[in-house]
């Protein structure tokens, strides 16, 4: 195996497309649990962190450009990120202990292809777009649209995710993400989900996004569960609405974290709880 | 009964809070650990294990690893040719690398040694088995019945009555009176099943080991273990060696709680040693710790008590059904024996059944048998009390044993402490405590033995009066803190004047393994007693330099004096001026004791928890937790403590999330901490020790074991809670959120 | 196969080393540089044992791989007490008997330092999630929160 120290995205990009057994080396949180257990023997690994514009976070139109390589301790502790995107960041901020904090990346988390990873069903909520980079130049995709399955996505040979995008947070809008876990932590989610809701000028639900991860290969976009909360003011018939829509939409596996019928009921469970927080959110409540 | 050793004293040093001898050490990084050591030529060693959860091994081809670059051995149960004679031996054998059969996932079927970790993996993948996959069974029922597949044929005894699997290989019986006759006399009969799984020690630290062994059989070897007597003793017996030619040292032990009392690495690393001609150092994984090292058992148990509506339990049976792993087991024996010991009952039966099922041997954890015979016990009393409307705590104390009372298992207890934690428990202010909404508190007693055994202590005095102190028991909690201060309280010298080693298997005598509670019991006797035999040796010293008689010698603060008026006037001689001229007294002093210690006084607690259920998720929440225990005598009650809180957290963990969980194919299916789920900091409120003397008549300062019982009451303590604050009770462990959630919805 | 030399800043003491390019930080602070005073628990970033300080953050040094290092600055338990000079939550935890068998101790002491240098206040809540991936066996966590709540109220009384 070798190890390979890019510095540039167009490095990285030439040296992921020679070798199609390369491996993007992030926080390595996955990555190195798989070589450690042998599950995986890449030819090499590409370090993207000596690559300066994958570790910096800037604003952009508003919005915030993430770097691909930034670990989720780093981005809690940007107060202003955090108070606009409070769901993703709260979401980042799950993935495994402190330890992992300091490592772990959304991209890195998005790109593992998990249907249980936390970020995503907030990223998705939040509209969040990644930014990919591959032989062919650069290209922004919904983040709803990389995994394609449990371990894959639709990356091209050679693409690697450069950055993460969350938008410009609409005015009178709040996110939030809330997981369950059998302990307080240190669990792989056995159901999660992610809220974001924009209300109107009489506090009427106008937009909604609504993802639920663990319940699917992939984490589910939920229209359903969004129509169930828009034109309402997100009272306890929407939100009884939205669990029962949740629940529907789940379609999980039994496993060892969970059964189909438990994960089921908490998909509804949690969609009624964090719906709850993103409108006070976006009320200005919380 | 034992012997009446304890004397009533105030202690100087006994009962004091001193700071741990290896503290500093272990919070600087320095202590040293199984796999923390390296040797000159150093080999790493790695091992193969099998896929499949019952396969006969066709044929093994190691010629490609063999064939490798750095490869120096690779070795399979061919190269073990010594046959140990002993039936048990055989099976630690067989365990430690499969035969003819890979009885479980993770048995080890061949191992490598190389000159670098990475070779040895490598050439580990380089090794071909062929594999003949066999039906396989993981759960105890399903092994018990007659066309269950055997694991091994012809090891059932003549007491398993007819109509089931030979993979029960034997039975137990245990109580007295007529149990149907009690249960005609109740107002109240409740009978339940109930199952708890498989759950793992846990330890932090992997086994490891450094063995070093030559074609002459003279062989050393560093281990974490529990005990390096018995790892000398096994490795010597499954090798063929003299038990005098190997020398186990015992290395700092980064946690065991029984899980360490057995061997499985240590025989295959001298193997690899002998057969490479280096030393060899072999590590577990993570992963390799929960395949192939000793789970608890799990179980299946039957629990019948009647009662009157005064709360008097009239009779009570118990049937445990112990799911023992690939060799035939001996724990439902302790579960039969402990399910019904804390109380006082004219008719009591207990049966246990031990099972072999395609899972790991099972080894001991922490009371072993005891915490699954107390859960079910301890819960169908307490669905008594609910039923009746009666007050648990006041109905356990109403049935308590005492002293007199005929244990269920058959001795008699001298002075025990089961009611002083149960008049604790209801005058402390968690029993009255306010609950809030969707919160129960439970409460449940429990039961252990605490085991003596053989012990050797040598206590040396230094020419400039300090004491070296050698015991042979590594330090797993404490104990080098405890024995310094029995030493310096017996000697009646400062504690820093006193410094404890665990010795070599080479420098002391035998000594059983740091199980049953045992060691701050047994070993402290024979502190006391080597400190005694050495003070008898310097009193005699005095004695000569006074010229008179030693029997006109009295021995305390550290010195010795002439013990009235009419043994003369002489100045105190203090340890130190003895042992300045110890040379020309008479030589070198040091005392000694050996012994098979008996009188190990038993050991009760009650345990009281709050938890809170989430009536939407089935989330059990611990919001607080008090432990009352019977130490006897406290020796550093820090660690008494700590031995409390620390059994509480595990049986926390037993009782809500940790579990062996099996696929169809056999395979354990989480094999990591990830999703095998020990309590994390932020899963525990803080757990409250309340210590109760009561001393022990078997010691001479009253100690009793305090290590295991502590996690004998959480499973039902906690199981009491939940079904006090969800109203629904659960007769399954562990109380997992879909299973708490599930019998929610069943209501 | 060809090794990779690094040079890393391991307690303040410029270090250089060769590695494979598959071998973890953990692997080469254990193996080459002989500070076994981190452990390998798991070897999968689930107990904390290995916890060491890589450019002021708090890691798993078994989920590093160590051709990272280099440039790079690592902090082990070796470089916590400053000579015979203890860190004040190495005192505070002996004193509170913080540790029983003591083996997820340094793991937990690098943890908790690098918690006190950010949040030299912290609740018992935040010091038990902190802490949430350094598992303890032995004792059920409670003298390790009071020794971590004890040592931050003290260092907070001598600044």
């Amino acid at each position: 195996m070798r190890f390979e120290t890019p510095t540039t995205v167009d490095e990285a990009v030439r040296l992921l497309s020679d070798d199609p057994e390369a491996r993007i080396l992030a926080g390595g949180t996955d990555l190195l649990v798989r070589l450690r257990a042998r599950q995986v023997a890449p030819s090499a690994v590409i370090d993207v962190k000596r690559i300066a514009e994958m570790t910096v976070i800037t604003r952009e139109e508003g919005g915030w450009r993430i770097g691909a390589a930034v670990p989720s301790a780093e981005m809690n502790e940007m107060s202003d990120l955090c108070a606009d995107w409070p769901g993703v960041m709260e979401a980042a901020d799950l993935i495994g202990s402190t330890q992992i904090q300091g490592r772990a990346t959304m991209a890195g988390n998005l790109c593992n292809a998990s249907p249980a990873a936390d970020s995503v069903p907030a990223m998705v909520a939040a509209g969040a777009v990644a930014r990919i980079a591959g032989p062919s130049g650069t290209r922004d995709v919904a983040v709803e649209d990389i995994p394609t399955g449990p371990g894959q996505t639709s990356l091209k040979p050679g693409e690697l995710i450069t950055s993460i995008f969350l938008p410009v947070k609409p005015a009178m809008s709040g996110d939030a993400y809330l997981r369950f876990i059998p302990r307080t932590e240190m669990d792989i989610a056995v159901v999660g989900v992610g809220v974001h809701v924009t209300l109107d000028d009489q506090g009427k639900i106008s937009a909604a996004r609504v993802a639920l991860g663990a319940v699917a290969p992939t984490v589910i976009l939920s229209q359903s569960c969004a129509d169930a909360l828009i034109g309402t003011p997100g009272d306890d018939a929407a939100l009884d609405a939205l669990a029962a829509a949740a629940t529907e939409e789940a379609t999980p596996i039994d496993d060892k974290r969970g059964t189909v019928a438990f994960r089921k009921d908490i998909a509804g469970v949690l969609a009624r709880r964090t719906a709850k927080i993103a409108i006070a959110r976006a009320k200005g409540d919380a | 009964m034992p012997k009446d050793e304890f004397q009533a004293r105030d202690f100087k040093i006994v009962g004091t809070r001193p700071l741990r001898p290896d503290g500093i050490d272990k919070v600087t990084g320095k202590a040293r650990y199984g796999a923390d050591v390296t040797a000159p030529g150093m080999l790493w060693g790695a091992v193969l294990r099998s896929p499949h959860a019952h396969a006969r091994i066709v044929s093994i081809d190691t010629s490609a690893a063999e064939a490798m670059k750095g490869v120096k051995a690779v070795i399979t149960r061919a190269d073990f040719t010594y046959q140990p004679d002993d039936p048990g031996l055989a099976d630690v054998l067989d365990n430690c690398m499969a035969g003819e059969k890979a009885r479980y996932d993770g048995h080890a079927v061949a191992a490598v040694a190389a000159t670098s970790k990475k070779i040895a993996h490598d050439a580990l993948d380089a090794i071909k088995v062929e594999y003949e996959v066999l039906a396989h069974v993981t759960d105890v029922d399903e092994a018990m019945k007659p066309d269950a597949p055997v694991i091994e044929a012809g090891r059932q005894q003549e007491n398993v009555p007819a109509g089931l699997s030979e993979n029960v290989t034997s039975r137990s019986k245990y109580g007295h009176g007529d149990p149907e006759a009690g249960f005609s006399q109740a107002d109240l009969v409740i009978e339940r099943s109930f199952t708890t799984a498989a759950t793992h020690q846990g330890y932090i630290e992997p086994h490891a080991c450094l063995a070093t062994l030559g074609a002459d059989g003279q062989g050393d070897l560093w281990v974490c273990t529990q005990g390096h007597y018995m790892v000398r003793n096994t490795c010597a017996g499954l090798l063929g060696l003299d038990a005098g030619m190997l020398r186990v040292t015992a290395s700092e032990i980064g946690g065991g709680f029984g899980g360490k009392t057995h061997v499985w690495i240590e025989p295959v690393a001298l193997m690899l040693s002998r057969k490479a001609g280096k030393p060899v150092k072999l590590v577990m994984s993570r992963d390799e710790v929960f395949r192939a090292t000793g789970p608890t058992a799990s179980s299946s148990i039957d629990v019948k008590i009647g009662m009157k509506k005064d709360g008097t339990i009239t009779g009570a049976t118990a049937t445990y059904r112990l799911q023992a792993g690939a060799y035939p087991g001996a724990i439902a024996f302790l579960s039969a024996m402990c399910g019904f010991a804390p109380y006082d009952l004219e008719n009591v039966r207990t049966e246990g059944f031990e099972v072999m099922t395609n899972r790991p041997k099972a080894a001991a954890y922490r009371a072993p048998g005891a915490p699954m015979a107390a859960y079910p016990v301890e819960s169908v009393i307490d669905e008594l009390c609910q039923k009746l409307d009666l007050d648990p705590l006041e109905t356990r104390l109403k049935n308590a044993a005492d002293e007199g009372t005929k244990s269920a298992y058959g001795p008699t207890y001298p002075a025990i402490g089961l009611k002083a934690t149960l008049k604790a428990a209801q005058s402390h202010p968690h029993w009255t405590a306010p609950l809030g909404e969707n919160q129960g508190r439970g409460v449940a007693c429990g039961f252990w033995f605490n085991f003596g055994g053989d012990t050797c202590v040598s206590l040396m005095v230094n020419p400039d009066g300090t004491v070296s102190l050698s015991e042979g028991n590594p330090d797993i909690g404490g104990s080098r803190a405890s024995m310094s201060m029995m030493a310096a309280e017996e000697l009646g010298v400062p504690l820093d004047q006193v410094r404890t080693i665990i010795a070599d298997t080479a420098s002391l005598g035998q000594n059983e393994v740091t199980d049953g509670s045992r060691v701050t019991f047994a070993v402290g006797l024979a502190t006391i007693k080597a400190a005694r035999h050495a003070i008898e040796i310097m009193k005699e010293r005095a004695a000569m330099t006074w010229g008179i008689d030693p029997e006109a010698v009295d021995w305390h603060d550290g010195a010795a004096h002439p013990a009235g008026p009419n043994a003369g006037k002489f100045p105190p001689m203090t340890i130190k001026e003895i042992a300045a001229i110890a040379s020309n007294t008479g030589g070198p002093i040091a005392g000694h004791h050996e012994v098979n210690a008996e009188g190990a006084g038993v050991s009760f607690a009650t345990h009281m928890v709050d938890t809170e259920v989430d009536p939407e998720t089935g989330a059990v929440k611990v919001l607080r937790y008090t432990v009352f225990q019977d130490a006897g005598k406290a020796v550093h009650p820090d660690y008494v403590e700590g031995q409390f809180q620390g059994g509480a957290a595990q049986g926390i963990g037993w009782a809500i999330n940790e579990e062996y969980i099996y696929g169809e194919d056999g395979r354990l299916q989480n094999p990591g901490f990830l999703d095998y789920r020990v309590p994390v900091a932020s899963d525990l409120p803080m757990i409250e020790p309340v210590i109760l003397e009561i001393p022990n008549p078997g010691h001479p300062y009253g100690v009793r074991g305090v290590g295991e019982t502590s996690i004998v009451p959480p499973l039902a303590a906690i199981a009491n809670a939940v079904s006090r604050a969800a109203g629904v009770r659960l007769t399954s462990l562990p109380m997992s959120p879909p299973r708490v959630l599930a019998a929610l919805k069943g209501q | 196969m060809s090794q990779i030399h690094v040079t890393a800043t391991i307690n303040g003491d410029e270090t250089e080393f060769l590695c494979d390019p598959t071998e973890t930080l953990l692997d080469v602070l254990r193996d080459h540089l002989d500070l076994t005073g981190s452990k390998e628990g798991c070897g999968s970033g689930d107990c904390g044992a290995c916890s060491i300080i890589l450019d002021g953050r708090l890691v798993c040094s078994c989920l590093v791989l160590a051709a990272e290092a280099e440039g790079r600055s690592v902090e082990t338990i070796e470089g916590m007490a400053e000579g015979d000079k203890l860190h004040p939550l190495q005192e505070k935890f002996i004193e509170h008997a913080a540790l029983q068998c003591g083996i997820c101790t340094p793991g937990i002491l690098v943890a908790a330092k690098n918690l006190l240098e950010r949040n030299p206040n912290p609740s018992e809540e935040e010091v038990r999630y902190w802490l949430a991936g350094n598992l303890c066996r032995c004792t059920g966590y409670d003298k390790i929160i009071r020794a971590v709540m004890d040592t931050a109220a003290e260092m907070r009384g001598a600044a």
